[in-house]
């Protein structure tokens, strides 16, 4: 058995793991409510693993939990981006406001 | 070549995550960074849908009819309502991952576990053993369970339908660590078992079992520990999307859930941090539930008219404005808003000052008050705003408690005794607004408001501040 790809996908989950922890240091507070629904609409890329179960040749069962699946991320994917847009595009209107004060 | 285009595309996607969730973490750049991480997802779902034989029916109903959800939710939600709905997604994230790996085992019981490993490699290209997928197929299970039920307790809790009050039932740690075991030895049941009926069954009480403890781990949280939950929740989506991306082999998921995971993770140790607890402390104490009022605590509490407050601020040349999660409740930041501008004109210095786990969410004050359009700039963070208090004339607490509390500085016997706090009560006159005489989230007196120099305001947040304003325009 060709045990070496699997183990290059075990290298990238370490890897990014280690990458997460040094991509956010310091987070400023005005930043912390965005950050995370930002990164949980991240956490709706598991929409990709719904889209690969929706394969035409399969059974009734696997179809439709994948379209469940598929119905859940996509609110999870949209929702979260807009409501974060949303937020941060209040963060941004003071931060051109401010000065021109 | 169609699998290598897809990859390179799966690839440009976990590039634009990366520079996303980097650029997330500063003001300048948040907003770009929310939208080259949006890019990203458009880019791995194109890149998908680039595999054949997808039914497309199901593709463009299951999006649309979720987009459409999700849009509508995301416009419609008020400022106040938002730790609920980010708790409410976080949970959909994680039933979603739940739900592919059901639709992955369904697969392999019908195709037989020789056939679905076959199949699985010329999706992926990737050759496994039998163990390691249904390893993962349960490890999927397992965290997306509980990080549907506990975000949907999360949700509960902060939108007030289930009690805030941590509970506790006797011997629940053991319940829990004994539920945990059990898990475990589904997951090696579906492991040993392949496409068995035993096999299936372990899955079944695996499912339930996930749901249950997602329940019994978040229930006895208080609502002030919010703050951590949710972070941790948040870590859990991602732990649980990078475990489907071991079912199915695939690269994009397994990138994009481990930044998640790992960035979800350091926003609860921040969290921690600001309550100088640990995150088992948090998790296990039920703090909150057995806490009892502090000792120590004499004097009473001075209650004081909106007419006299007026007087005091009238005439006061520096104040700050510490709100907390009462300051939600009452919807009163538009009211606050207002009442800073007025003392602006009128020649003071208005701050305010933000506890990093003011509220219920991470950074839930600073949404609030930026909906209602306070100055980036008047925010400040509690070490900012610390060394300047003694000079301060009034400090404003509007809804806040266990942030402000003195105890915390001076008190070893206290429980929070330790946890950094907005030192209120160096200001030369303090006014809480309060909705009544109890105690905070932690059951706890605060002694800032038998202060010397304190003086309550008793009522609806709202009500108070619009009275002070409407005292201003007289």
């Amino acid at each position: 058995m060709e045990l070496a790809p699997l183990l290059l996908l075990l290298f990238a989950f370490t890897l990014a793991i280690f990458l997460g922890f040094e991509l956010i240091s310091k987070v400023p507070s005005q930043l912390h409510t965005p950050l995370m629904s930002g990164s949980n609409a991240i956490s709706g890329i598991t929409i990709v693993g719904a889209l690969l179960a929706l394969n035409a040749m399969e059974g009734p069962a696997a179809k439709w939990l994948g379209f469940a699946a598929l119905v859940f991320a996509s609110i999870n994917v949209v929702g979260g981006y807009m409501v974060t847009d949303r937020m941060l595009a209040m963060f941004k209107k003071k931060e051109k406001g401010g000065p021109a004060e | 070549m169609n699998a290598v285009l897809i990859n390179l595309l799966y690839i440009a996607a976990s590039i634009l995550f990366i520079f996303g969730i980097k650029m997330l973490g500063s003001a300048d750049t948040a907003r770009t960074g929310n939208r080259l991480s949006s890019v990203g997802m458009l880019l791995a779902v194109v890149a998908t849908l680039l595999y054949l034989g997808l039914d497309w029916t199901m593709v463009i109903g299951g999006i649309l009819l979720g987009g459409m959800i999700g849009a509508v939710a995301a416009t419609r939600v008020k400022m106040t309502g938002m730790p609920e709905l980010v708790a409410l997604f976080n949970g959909f994230g994680g039933l979603a991952s739940l739900l592919v790996a059901a639709a992955e085992y369904a697969k392999l019981r019908t195709s037989g576990v020789d056939h679905y490993l076959e199949l699985l490699e010329a999706q992926s290209g990737v050759t496994v053993p039998a163990w390691f997928v249904l390893l993962a197929v349960g490890l999927t299970a397992l965290v997306g369970g509980i990080t549907f039920t506990g975000s949907l307790v999360a949700w509960g809790k902060l939108s007030g339908k289930l009690p805030g009050k941590p509970s506790l039932f006797p011997g629940q740690q053991f319940v829990n660590i004994a539920l945990m075991v059990v898990a475990a030895v589904g997951v090696a049941l579906m492991v040993a078992g392949g496409d068995s009926p035993l096999a299936f069954a372990a899955g079944l009480a695996l499912v339930a079992l996930s749901l249950i403890l997602g329940v019994l781990i978040t229930v006895p949280i208080g609502g002030g520990d919010m703050p951590v939950v949710i972070a941790l929740l948040n870590s859990l989506s991602g732990v649980a999307a990078a475990m489907a991306g071991f079912i199915i082999l695939n690269n994009v998921l397994v990138v994009a859930g481990c930044l998640v995971g790992a960035s979800g993770l350091i926003l609860t140790g921040i969290m921690c941090k600001a309550m100088n607890r640990s995150l088992g402390n948090v998790l296990f104490s039920g703090f909150g539930a057995t806490a009892q009022a502090g000792g120590g605590v004499t004097g009473e509490m001075k209650a004081s008219s909106v007419e006299d407050a007026y007087f005091v601020l009238e005439a006061a040349q520096s104040v700050v404005i510490i709100p907390g999660y009462g300051m939600a409740v009452a919807q009163a930041q538009h009211a606050v808003k207002e009442l800073a501008g007025i003392l602006e004109e009128n020649g003071a210095e208005v701050r305010f000052a933000i506890h990093p786990v003011a509220g219920r969410m991470p950074g839930h004050m600073n949404v609030l008050l930026a909906e209602a359009d306070v100055p980036y700039e008047q925010l400040q963070e509690m070490d900012q705003v610390n060394p300047v208090m003694p000079t301060v004339d009034v400090a404003i607490v509007i809804g806040a408690n266990d942030v402000v509390n003195p105890a915390a500085n001076d008190d070893p016997s206290s429980p929070i005794y330790g946890m950094p706090i907005i030192n209120a009560h160096e200001a030369k006159t303090v006014y809480c607004l309060k909705r009544g005489k109890g105690a905070g989230f932690s059951g706890l007196e605060n002694a800032l408001f038998f202060g010397q120099n304190t003086r309550m305001l008793y009522g609806d947040a709202k009500a108070t501040v619009s009275a002070l304003v409407a005292e201003f325009g007289k």
